[in-house]
């Protein structure tokens, strides 16, 4: 039987794999590189770092989903990851003017014409990669200010007003049009407009309703949560009755609560139907909600409301007993008894959904049988040519850091269809290694391994938080806890590069590998009997084993398993005939911006 | 040396052994030896075979004499009880303190130096007396602490760093031990840690003396063309030709051996060793056939493996009937019997 092959490091996703951060970040932010950058103090380019990933650095230091946190390498060596969200804070506190730095409208436009629907950071992420490379791009909002759910959702004492219009005047400021209260009510007569392609960027605007029993006997005290949200972001609504019920255990749920304290609730419990391991909400979220005395009820299923005379006195709840499996899923729900828990409001949480009440049937956009549109996962080019769709509208509500990978996607196939390029037609990525060695141990990357513990983001005091609606909660990091946090990162980045020739099979690198993940040993013709022969642990991360070629002595392999390696370079300090050696792996990620000198240069090659 | 100290991590899923101990858990302090020295290779097979034997730290003594490899006992098993002695005096200090306490684990680490010149007649005595303990030879043929003179391992026609040719013959300890007496006697490489491990693990569990000859090359001065115990030398002619697992009592056998091929041997401890063969017509538990084994060896074929056991010969202790308790448990009263008891003695002198 055939042995398995080398190791091809040239793939760009092998390394990228590696770094489980930015594998995890829909848009790839380079983490430990921005993380150096705040390290040796330059947050202006560590910002700049963020931004060409994920465009909102601010707004995302603060209230990013943070797919990178759970993914991240140090969870798997202490309990808890690095700070990432809050570094790229950090970046966005302390960043100097970077406006020349930013991309400029150019002189010469190309006169296409770009419609954007919704002004939200889809449709913003589209523009500020289209606008510099000369689209006039015009964003169309039916409310009076751009944001999208990042104003309207998103509480001004988690995401304060002035981060997030900053950020989205860069990108206005590259000659993007914005036009306000101006609802787009007919894609037909806006295709009647002569735009040369259009992106749909709208949203999940459309709260779902909880259809129990005396629902509608008192509307104005059962609300939609996401709608509330809106009503107090624009200050239409301003009060609350004391006692509050929030339906709904997801983030949207955590902001609903801790609003309402803010006007004026004086007990507020978050219902859930099954315990906390099934909430849907950011654990930290839930965390804070606590911490501002919000009850958090498990095990409770929403069964009527309760009103008298019109007027809503509380809601009955089923209370649900759950058995489960070994491996923690529900198996089998009970009801065992009925509960009322008395109330002045309730606030329904429980998701949203995408809708297109302005989209006419015959204009070529299909939807499928939920009325979602159909949309390609590569290009997110509907079922008609030139309408591209990205954010929640695409594929349902997600969060903000995937609507700015939408975003960046669509603009690369705007820019195709415009140009008359197959959408298919895209750049991949690319990897670029390049050696950290600098002299004898010495490394351009702090490569000691700091066992200090994630620094903890301070609150504001309970007091003083609820002055004022927005109030930010979260102080930013001292300069102290920069300067500890920034050493937890591992820098995943910085690469283990084998050169198999080079190796004398001493072992050298074997034994002083503080985490064991290195292993010279009989090639086999199967990954599964490799990790059992070398009692490699547990591959939860889903990470790969590293293969060299056949070394000249013996013709074994050295194996290094991914998943363990705390790219510390003791392996490479060790190596008496340095095979081994420290790299960084930059990997490439292009967007719009460089899709035509690439391609050019990549076919030329 | 490295820019910083080897990190201890606690990692969440390492495996922990029988007592609930990571393999960390018995490493010692950082090795300063040359980066690439096949010692830190035994290091590091040394601490796995403590880890998978499951063994208490505390409960182990490790002993050495001096030179490269004597350092060996400051990098693992930091909570063991030890002492670096005198320059070729590991074997005489180990005897003396397992008659004080025979209930640890005994194990010295010596080199070719410490034991085969200055410490010779030390380790024969220790041999012959089967002292119940591990003694691990790391073999280099050179005196690399004082920058590569041939040692009396040499070679004849091994060439040194600077050119000279060695012409005199080398002593071989295995051959040694078997001529005074040695009930276990094994040669590995530092290169081939599953066999190393698989060795140590059999050398710990047998009850008396267990010599291990490891070729463990010198990485500054003796890992040139021409060296005949350089890392490219002894993995072209290293042959495998007697391999032994090591079974703790009460584990299955899982390894599928073909009839014929394995000989297993039950040690005290109610574990097994099970010997495979690559040359069927040789019996490890005879001493003759051992001995012509090894001395017809020539440097182009290096005979590994387990070459002879001898599990029936008693040790040390037992030939002398010393107490099994740590004298400092002993009580006073037996300990010391009077003024009246010695006169007897001395009487029975007279």
């Amino acid at each position: 039987m055939s042995q398995m092959k080398p190791t091809n490091i040239d793939n760009p996703d092998y390394f990228h794999k590696v770094v489980d951060c930015q594998w995890a970040c829909p848009a790839h932010t380079p983490v430990p590189t921005y993380i150096r950058q705040i390290a040796q103090g330059d947050y202006t380019g560590a910002y700049l770092t963020n931004r060409e990933s994920n465009v909102f650095p601010g707004v995302l230091g603060r209230v990013c989903d943070r797919p990178c946190e759970p993914a991240c390498r140090r969870g798997r060596v202490e309990e808890k990851p690095v700070a990432i969200c809050r570094l790229k804070r950090v970046a966005a506190d302390h960043r100097d003017n970077i406006k020349e730095y930013l991309p400029k409208k150019p002189s010469v436009m190309n006169g296409k014409k770009i419609a954007l629907i919704g002004a939200g950071p889809a449709s913003f992420t589209v523009a500020n990669d289209l606008a510099p490379l000369g689209y006039q791009c015009t964003i169309f909002e039916k409310l009076s200010k751009p944001g999208g759910l990042m104003r309207s959702n998103i509480p001004a004492f988690r995401l304060p007003e002035e981060v997030l219009t900053e950020e989205l005047n860069y990108i206005l400021n590259m000659g993007v049009e914005l036009k306000l209260n101006t609802p787009i009510n007919s894609m037909k007569s806006l295709l009647d407009e002569g735009y040369d392609s259009i992106f749909v960027g709208s949203g999940a605007p459309k709260g779902k309703d909880l259809n129990l029993p005396n629902r509608w006997d008192d509307k104005d005290h059962i609300h939609i949560g996401i709608n509330w949200l809106e009503e107090v972001a624009f200050e239409h609504t301003k009060t609350i009755g004391d006692n509050v019920l929030i339906i709904g255990v997801g983030n949207t749920a955590m902001d609903c609560c801790r609003t309402s304290l803010r006007l004026g609730a004086k007990s507020v419990k978050v219902m859930g139907r099954k315990p906390r391991s099934f909430f849907k909400a950011s654990i930290w979220e839930v965390e804070d909600a606590e911490e501002e005395n919000v009850e958090i009820i498990i095990n409770h299923s929403p069964e009527a409301f309760i009103t008298q005379g019109g007027r809503l006195t509380g809601m009955l709840f089923s209370v649900i007993k759950h058995s489960f499996d070994n491996d923690g899923n529900i198996i089998n729900s009970q009801p065992i008894e009925k509960v009322t828990i008395p109330c002045d409001d309730v606030i329904l949480a429980i998701g949203q959904e995408n809708a297109f009440p302005w989209i006419e049937l015959d204009t070529g956009i299909k939807f499928d049988k939920w009325n979602v549109p159909i949309i390609d996962k590569k290009t997110f080019e509907s079922t008609k040519k030139g309408i591209f769709f990205g954010g929640d509208s695409a594929f349902g509500p997600k969060n903000i850091i995937w609507a700015v990978e939408h975003g960046h996607q669509a603009a690369i196939s705007i820019h195709n269809y415009c140009r008359g390029v197959s959408l298919e037609q895209r750049v991949s990525n690319k990897i670029e290694l390049k050696s950290t060695k600098m002299g004898m141990f010495e490394w351009s990357y702090s490569n000691s391994y700091d066992g200090s513990e994630r620094r903890k983001m301070e609150h504001l005091d309970l007091v003083k938080r609820f002055s004022k609606l927005n109030t930010e909660v979260e102080i930013g990091f001292s300069p102290e806890q920069i300067a500890t946090e920034v050493q937890r990162c591992l820098n995943c980045d910085i690469q283990t590069v084998f050169d198999a020739p080079k190796c004398t099979e001493c072992d050298a690198c074997i034994d002083i590998c503080p985490v064991e993940c290195l292993s010279i040993t009989e090639n086999t013709n199967n990954e599964e009997i490799l990790r059992e022969n070398l009692n490699f642990e547990k591959n939860e991360f889903n990470q790969s084993l590293f293969i060299s070629e056949e070394l000249k002595f013996t013709n074994r392999i050295m194996v290094k398993d991914e998943n363990i390696c705390l790219h510390c370079g003791l392996c490479a300090e060790r190596c008496p005939t340095a095979a081994w050696d420290m790299s960084e792996g930059i990997v490439k990620i292009h967007h719009a911006d460089t899709q035509d000198q690439n391609y050019a240069s990549e076919t030329a090659e | 040396m490295t820019s910083f100290i080897k990190p201890r991590i606690n990692r969440k899923s390492a495996p922990t052994n029988k007592i609930g101990l990571t393999r960390q858990d018995y490493d010692g302090t950082m090795s300063t030896l040359c980066a690439g020295c096949g010692h830190d290779s035994v290091t590091a097979a040394l601490a796995r075979a403590f880890f998978e034997l499951s063994i208490q730290p505390h409960k182990v003594a490790k002993i050495s004499g001096i030179g490269c490899s004597s350092k060996t006992t400051s990098y693992l098993l930091k909570e063991a009880h030890g002492a670096n002695t005198v320059h070729g005096r590991m074997p005489s200090f180990a005897t003396g303190a397992m008659a004080a306490n025979n209930s640890l684990t005994y194990f010295g680490v010596s080199g070719d130096g410490d034991s085969l010149s200055i410490g010779i007649g030390q380790m024969i005595h220790a041999m012959r007396r089967n002292t119940d303990m591990l003694y691990v030879l790391e073999n280099n043929g050179v005196y690399g602490l004082t920058k590569g003179q041939f040692s009396a391992s040499a070679d004849i026609g091994s060439v040194a760093k600077k050119g000279i040719i060695n012409d005199q013959p080398p002593i071989d300890p295995c051959a040694l031990g078997l001529s005074v007496g040695a009930s276990f006697i094994a040669r590995s490489f530092s290169g081939d840690r599953k066999q190393l491990v698989q060795l140590i693990r059999a050398g710990l569990m047998h009850k008396g003396f267990a010599l291990i000859d490891v070729i463990s090359p010198c990485v500054s001065f003796n890992d040139h063309k021409g060296s005949t115990k350089s890392y490219e030398h002894t993995y072209k002619y290293y042959n495998k030709f007697v391999h032994a697992d090591y079974i703790p009592p009460a584990e299955e056998i899982k390894t599928a051996y073909d009839a014929g091929e394995s000989m297993p041997i039950t040690l005290h401890d109610g574990g097994k060793i099970i010997l495979r063969k690559l040359d069927a017509d040789y019996n490890p538990a005879d001493r003759s056939s051992a001995f012509s084994k090894i001395i017809n060896n020539n440097i182009k074929e290096i005979a590994t493996g387990l070459i002879y056991i001898d599990e029936n010969l008693a040790d040390m202790a037992e030939q002398n009937n010393l107490e099994t308790r740590p004298l400092n448990q002993v009580p006073y009263k037996e300990l010391n019997p009077g003024l009246d008891n010695l006169k007897q003695i001395q009487k029975s002198f007279r």
